[in-house]
């Protein structure tokens, strides 16, 4: 079931004072965060957030076709294996 | 034969399923379409006479349904969007696997596709020591 209109998208509120305190000043630092829950709202649009992945923190700049996802989404945390030697032949295919 | 809407030519089969020939229009849709040209759906396609057909064609312009090249357009770019910014789903579907978390250490064949043993593709770096 999805989430009732009325409360509107989540967004972890420490996030979003963060996010507030950046627009306030203009600033795009990188924003460090474990909160992959969090949906992206268009405040987050042009912000640079590296997101943890249970490892290390990717970095995932915002773009506006994004609003609406969530920053986990952004941030892969299983490594894709394949078979074979990875050459630049292989890749190419 | 009948054409609707351009390319459409469904056979000779009852209305309600000829007009399902549309991609787009479903059992749903074609009996909508149907009462609202008040057609009978029991009568075949070859039959239809011009002032029918085009009772469809408005039937269906009218209720504004997204149907064959602007249906295909649209979900095309729904797959590009989500390709675009680089999202698990999208992910998913450049590598054609499974998207909604269906396992994949058995079955997913239809995403996959038919079984494909692949051989040990050695590096060619590997013999002269250079990785």
């Amino acid at each position: 079931m999805g989430r009732s209109i009325k409360k509107g998208p989540f967004v972890e509120t420490h996030l979003l004072e963060k996010i507030t305190k950046l627009n306030a000043t203009g600033s795009k630092k990188p924003i460090k965060t474990w909160s992959r829950r969090s949906m992206i709202t268009p405040e987050f649009v042009g912000h640079t957030f590296n997101v943890h992945n249970g490892k290390v923190f990717n970095p995932v700049f915002v773009t506006e076709n994004m609003v609406g996802h969530r920053l986990g989404e952004f941030s892969l945390t299983r490594t894709f294996k394949k078979h074979g030697a990875h050459t630049a032949k292989a890749e190419a295919k | 034969m009948a054409r609707i809407i351009g390319v459409e030519i469904p056979g000779e089969k009852r209305v309600d399923i000829a007009l399902r020939y549309i991609y787009g229009i479903g059992p749903v849709n074609s009996k909508v379409i149907l009462e609202k040209a008040k057609i009978d759906p029991s009568i075949r396609a070859k039959d239809l006479s011009e002032q029918q057909l085009s009772q469809i064609v408005h039937a269906i312009q009218e209720g504004k349904y997204v149907i064959e090249g602007d249906l295909r357009r649209e979900l095309g770019m729904n797959l590009k969007r989500l390709q675009g910014i680089k999202c698990y789903r999208g992910i998913r579907h450049l590598r054609s696997l499974p998207v909604r978390g269906q396992r994949t250490q058995t079955n997913a064949r239809t995403r996959k596709g038919p079984r494909k043993t692949v051989g040990v593709q050695r590096n060619p770096n590997a013999k002269t020591g250079i990785h």
